[in-house]
C-alpha cells in the first residue's frame, strides 16, 4: 500500500500508531459534529429539492412541479407580495431602528435605561401575539379601527405593523452594536475642523455603520419573508410565499407543490445570507484596537428632542403588548369586559390546553441544554483543535447553513426525511426528540458564531500548554476553556430556550398529538376563532421568556461574582 | 553519533507552495542555552514548534535524548514551554497554575504544594499563590509562565518570545534572572527571539535564521565578530557595507588598494563588484604616518551618545556615508567635529569582505 504521504497526513501509516487516544478523539469528535449536521440540515434539504422535482408516486419528473407552478398566477402572486412586504417592512424598521439606537448611544435622553429594556420587549413573544393584538386594536371589533380610515388591517397593512413590531428589537440590537463600535477621537477631529453636526453625521456616523445598516437590513428582510406566523394570522386572503407552503402542505396535502414553494423561498433568504457574510467580512478589518470609546455629552435640547421623537416607538411598544394582555384578561370581548382569568383556561379549549405549555417547556429545555453543548463542543473543535484544517472548515461551514434556511423550510424538509419509511431515523418522527433535533438545527448559527468569538477572545496557546504539561485537553476544556467561557454559555442557552419556546414555522408541520406545543396552540386556536385564549397563551409564553430572562440576568451577576472572580482587578 | 540532547536532521516545512523551513540540521548539547534569532517570518518560531510538536515538520527527524521524536504528538514529548503571550489559565490561581500539570502526574497533595511552595520563592513570588494572574503584573506573570512551565522538570525548557511583550526596564531584568534560572537548573533551552541584544546577551549559541534556512551558528562571539554572510553582517550589530571590486586578490575601494586579513570566504572566483565590511567602532583615526588601509574622510554630523559619539562620514571615493563610532577620548584627543577632515584606517583585520 502506498502510504508513504509526502507531504505526511495524520493517517500516515508509520504514524497512525503513534496518534495517540487525545489526538483520537479529538479527530473523531469533528467527524461526530460533522456527521450531526449532515443528518440534521443537509440530508433534510436534499430531500426537499429532490421532492420538488418528483410526482406524487415519486418518479423523477424534471421541473414539470416548477412550471405548474409558474402557471397558478395566484402563487405567482404570493412572491411580489412577500417581496413588497419584506421591502416596506425593512424600510420602516430601519429608519425606526436607527433613530432609536442613535437616541440610545450618542445621546444622554432621559429614561435611557427604561427604553433600553422596553425596546427588547417584542422578542420575547412569538410573531403571532403582535398579529393578534392587532385584530383587538383595528380589527372589525377593535377599539382604534376608525384610525385606519376605511382600511382593513386584515391584509399587507396588518402584515407590516405586526412584523415591524416584531422585527424592531433585532434591528436596534445590531445597530447599536454597530453605533458603539466607534472611536472618539474622528468626532474630536471633525469638531476641530469646524465640522456641523449635519455634515458630521453624514461624514462620519453614517459610513462607520454602514455594514451594521447593511447587516441589519437583510436580517429583518430576512425575518420577513420567511415569517409565517403574523401572515397567517392577521394576513386575511393576502396571500405570501410562507403561508402558501402551509396551505399547500396542511390545506391540500400537495407535498410536492409545497416543496416547490420552499425552494423558490430558499432563494432569498440564501441572498441575503450570501450579502450578510460578506457585509460580516467587511465589518471585521473596519475595526480598530485602540480606538477611544465615543461617550455622549449632555445636551438638553438634542436629548429630550430625541426622548419625544421616541415616544411613538414606545407607545406603540406598550400599546401592543399591553393590550395583548388586557385582551387575555377580558372575559367576552368586547361584550362583557370584566377581567377574569376564563382565557386562561386551557384545558376547556381545543388547541391542547396546558399540556402543551408544558411540552414547550420541556422542549425549550431539552433544546437549550442539547443545543448548548452540541454547539459549544462543535464550535471548540473548529476553533481549537490543531491541524485537520479540511474538516474543521468543513464543520464551521456547515454550521453556516442554518442561518440561510426558513424555518417552514427546514420543518418540510424535516417531514420529507425523517417520515421516509427507508429512513432508519424513521422512530424519531412524531416524538419530543425530532422537535428539539429540529430547533436546534433551526438557531444553529447563531449560537455557534457567539460560540467562536468567544472562543477566539481566549488564549491559542492554552492547548499547547496543557500538552507540554502532559495534560489531555479535555481536562483543559473542562478546568479552562469552559469556566472561561461561562458567560457565552448561558447567553447561547437562554437564546435557544427563548426560541424554542416561540418558534412555529420550525415545528409546524412536526408536532403530534402527544407533543403539541404552546407556540403551536397560539396558531391553532386562532384559527379555531378561539382568539382570547390564542392571545392568553402567546402572553403566557412572554412572560415565560421574560422570565427566563430575568433568571438569566440573576444568574449571570451571581456567576460573575462568585466563579469569575478573576476577571475583576481588584478582587483579592 | 556525537553525544547531543537534541539533533534537528534536514527538516522541511512547507505551508502549501510557501517554505517556511528549508533543510534545518543542527545539534544542541545538554545544558546548553541556544537561542533562534532572525527577523520575523524567518521560520524561527516553526522551527521551535516543530521541536514541540505542535506543528509537525513536513520532512526531517527530530531525536531527543537519543530517541526519535520526530512524529510523536506534544502530550508523548519531555519540554516545558513559554510563550510571548504568557498563556497563564485566567480563571485558575497563580498556585494552581503551577501545579496544573503536576496535578496530572498524580503526586501527592502535600509534595504538589511543596513543589509550589519553591517555584514561587524561586520566582521571587512566594506570597502570590492565592492571586489570579490578572492581579499580577506582565513581568510576574511572565515569571508564573516560566515555573508553571518548569514545574514537571522537563528535559527542554522551549521560550517563544518570551520576553517581547514586556516593557524594557523589566525586560532586561527578567533577561538575567531566566539566564540565571537557566544556569541554576542546567535544563537545555531554546529561546526563540528577534532581539539581537537578547541573544547575544543570553545565549551559549544563537542560530540565525533568515527565509527559512540557517544563516549561522555559533557563539554570540563569533557571530557578531565574525559574520560568516553578509544577511549575519548586516542583521547582528551595525555594519557598514563599502562598495569595492577585487582584481585578483588584490581589493581596491576607488583607487586605493586595501588589504583584507579578516576572515572571509571569498576566493578569487568571485571577481569584480563586492563590498568590504566593517563595523562602527573598528574605525581608527590615524596617528601615524603609515598609508596602508587609509582612507580619507570628512565629518559630516556627529550625534552625542554618552560614552561615545556616533558619526557620519564622507569617505572619499565613496558614494554613501559610512557610520562610525568613537570614544569620547578619542573626540578630545583627535578634536573630531563637524567639517573637519580626518584620516581613517581600517584595520586590515577588521575587515570583512562580502559578495555585493
Amino acid at each position: 500500500m502506498s502510504v508513504a504521504l509526502s507531504p505526511p497526513g495524520f493517517l500516515a501509516k508509520n504514524r497512525l500508531g503513534k496518534l495517540g487516544l487525545d489526538r483520537g478523539l479529538q479527530i473523531a469528535g469533528v467527524l461526530v459534529g460533522i456527521l450531526f449536521l449532515i443528518v440534521t440540515m443537509v440530508l433534510p434539504l436534499y430531500a426537499i429539492l429532490s421532492k420538488s422535482v418528483e410526482n406524487k408516486d415519486g418518479d423523477f419528473i424534471g421541473l414539470a412541479n416548477y412550471l405548474k407552478y409558474a402557471s397558478n398566477p395566484s402563487l405567482l402572486n404570493s412572491i411580489s407580495n412577500s417581496f413588497t412586504i419584506a421591502i416596506i417592512t425593512t424600510l420602516i424598521v430601519i429608519s425606526l431602528a436607527l433613530m432609536t439606537a442613535y437616541a440610545l448611544t450618542r445621546t444622554c435622553m432621559p429614561f435611557k435605561g427604561v427604553v433600553r429594556v422596553l425596546v427588547m420587549g417584542p422578542i420575547f413573544a412569538p410573531s403571532l401575539l403582535p398579529a393578534i393584538s392587532l385584530v383587538y386594536l383595528f380589527g372589525n371589533q377593535g377599539v382604534l379601527k376608525s384610525w385606519l380610515m376605511g382600511e382593513s388591517v386584515y391584509g399587507p397593512i396588518g402584515i407590516v405593523i405586526s412584523l415591524a413590531f416584531w422585527c424592531f428589537p433585532h434591528a436596534v440590537m445590531i445597530i447599536t452594536t454597530a453605533l458603539s463600535n466607534t472611536d472618539a477621537r474622528l468626532y474630536e477631529s471633525a469638531r476641530a475642523l469646524r465640522t456641523s453636526p449635519i455634515r458630521t453625521f453624514f461624514t462620519v456616523t453614517l459610513p462607520s455603520i454602514k455594514y451594521g445598516l447593511i447587516s441589519a437590513s437583510f436580517v429583518v428582510f430576512t425575518l420577513v419573508i420567511t415569517d409565517f406566523g403574523a401572515p397567517k394570522v392577521i394576513g386575511g386572503q393576502y396571500n405570501v410565499l410562507a403561508t402558501d407552503i402551509y396551505k399547500q402542505v396542511i390545506g391540500q396535502q400537495n407535498f410536492q407543490m409545497g416543496a416547490v414553494v420552499s425552494v423558490i423561498l430558499l432563494l432569498p433568504a440564501i441572498l441575503a445570507f450570501a450579502v450578510d457574510r460578506w457585509v460580516q467580512r467587511k465589518q471585521v478589518s473596519l475595526l480598530t484596537a485602540r480606538a477611544e470609546p465615543l461617550l455622549p455629552k449632555k445636551s438638553p435640547l438634542k436629548d429630550n428632542v430625541m426622548l419625544l421623537l421616541c415616544l411613538p416607538v414606545i407607545i406603540t411598544i406598550i400599546g401592543v403588548l399591553g393590550m395583548a394582555v388586557y385582551a387575555s384578561l377580558v372575559t367576552f370581548w368586547p361584550y362583557n369586559l370584566e377581567l377574569s382569568f376564563n382565557n386562561y383556561q386551557f384545558d376547556l379549549m381545543d388547541g391542547g390546553g396546558w399540556e402543551a405549555y408544558y411540552n414547550s417547556l420541556e422542549m425549550a429545555l431539552y433544546t437549550a441544554l442539547f443545543g448548548t453543548a452540541i454547539i459549544f463542543t462543535n464550535a471548540y473543535l473548529v476553533e481549537k483543535v490543531p491541524g485537520i484544517t479540511g474538516l474543521r472548515t468543513l464543520l464551521h461551514l456547515g454550521a453556516m447553513i442554518p442561518l440561510a434556511v426558513p424555518g417552514l423550510v427546514l420543518g418540510l424538509a424535516y417531514i420529507f426525511f425523517f417520515n421516509s419509511p427507508s429512513n432508519p431515523l424513521n422512530g424519531l418522527y412524531g416524538t419530543l426528540a425530532i422537535l428539539v433535533i429540529c430547533t436546534i438545527a433551526h438557531y444553529y448559527t447563531v449560537c455557534h458564531l457567539t460560540a467562536v468569538t468567544a472562543l477566539k477572545q481566549i488564549d491559542s496557546e492554552f492547548e499547547a500548554v496543557s500538552a507540554s504539561l502532559k495534560v489531555p485537553f479535555y481536562v483543559t476544556f473542562w478546568r479552562v476553556t469552559l469556566p472561561v467561557c461561562m458567560p457565552a454559555l448561558l447567553d447561547i442557552f437562554i437564546y435557544l430556550y427563548v426560541n424554542a419556546m416561540n418558534t412555529v414555522s420550525a415545528v409546524v408541520f412536526l408536532y403530534s398529538s402527544n407533543t403539541m406545543l404552546a407556540s403551536v396552540a397560539v396558531l391553532n386556536m386562532d384559527d379555531a376563532g378561539d382568539i382570547a385564549p390564542a392571545a392568553a397563551m402567546g402572553v403566557l409564553l412572554m412572560f415565560t421568556c421574560i422570565g427566563i430572562k430575568l433568571l438569566h440576568w440573576g444568574m449571570s451577576h451571581l456567576l460573575l461574582k462568585r466563579t469569575q472572580r478573576w476577571r475583576h482587578k481588584s478582587a483579592t | 553519533m556525537s553525544r547531543s540532547y537534541l539533533t534537528i536532521k534536514n527538516v522541511h516545512k512547507h505551508f502549501g507552495d510557501f517554505v517556511a523551513l528549508k533543510d534545518i540540521s543542527l545539534e544542541i548539547q545538554e545544558g546548553e542555552f541556544v537561542c533562534f534569532l532572525g527577523p520575523s517570518g524567518c521560520g524561527k518560531t516553526t522551527l521551535l514548534r516543530a521541536v514541540a510538536g505542535l506543528d509537525m515538520q513536513t520532512e526531517g527527524e527530530i531525536f531527543q535524548s537519543g530517541k526519535n521524536i520526530s512524529w510523536l504528538p506534544p502530550e508523548h514529548r519531555d519540554f516545558g514551554i513559554v510563550f510571548q503571550s504568557y498563556a497563564l489559565f485566567p480563571n485558575l490561581t497563580v498556585a494552581e497554575n503551577i501545579a496544573y500539570g503536576l496535578r496530572n502526574q498524580k503526586v501527592r497533595r502535600a509534595d504538589i504544594r511543596d513543589r509550589v511552595d519553591e517555584l514561587l520563592a524561586m520566582i521571587g513570588l512566594p506570597d502570590s499563590g492565592k492571586k489570579f494572574p490578572s492581579q499580577l503584573s506582565g513581568g510576574q506573570q511572565q515569571r508564573v509562565a516560566l515555573a508553571r512551565a518548569i514545574a514537571t522538570k522537563p528535559g527542554l525548557l522551549l521560550l517563544d518570545e518570551p520576553l517581547s511583550a514586556l516593557d524594557a526596564r523589566v525586560r532586561l531584568h527578567l533577561r538575567q534572572e531566566i539566564k540565571s534560572l537557566q544556569r541554576q537548573l542546567g535544563v537545555t533551552t531554546i529561546m526563540v527571539t528577534h532581539d539581537q541584544e537578547e541573544a547575544l546577551s543570553m545565549a551559549d549559541k544563537i542560530v540565525v535564521m533568515n527565509q527559512g534556512v540557517i544563516e549561522q551558528i555559533g557563539t554570540p562571539e563569533e557571530i557578531y565578530s565574525n559574520p560568516a554572510t553578509r544577511f549575519v553582517a548586516s542583521f547582528v550589530g551595525t555594519m557598514n557595507f563599502i562598495p569595492a571590486h577585487l582584481e585578483g586578490d588584490r581589493v581596491c575601494v576607488g583607487t586605493r588598494e586595501m588589504s583584507c586579513r579578516g576572515h572571509h570566504n571569498l576566493t578569487c572566483q568571485h571577481q569584480g563588484e563586492m563590498n568590504i565590511a566593517i563595523r562602527p567602532e573598528d574605525f581608527r583615526v590615524r596617528y601615524n604616518g603609515d598609508a596602508t588601509n587609509t582612507l580619507r574622510a570628512d565629518v559630516r554630523h556627529m550625534e552625542f551618545l554618552g560614552s561615545f559619539v556616533r558619526t557620519e562620514l564622507d569617505l572619499d571615493g565613496v558614494g554613501d556615508p559610512v557610520v562610525a563610532d568613537f570614544s569620547m577620548n578619542d573626540v578630545r584627543d583627535m578634536n573630531i567635529q563637524v567639517g573637519r577632515e580626518l584620516m581613517l584606517d581600517l584595520p586590515e583585520n577588521r575587515l570583512h569582505l562580502f559578495e555585493h
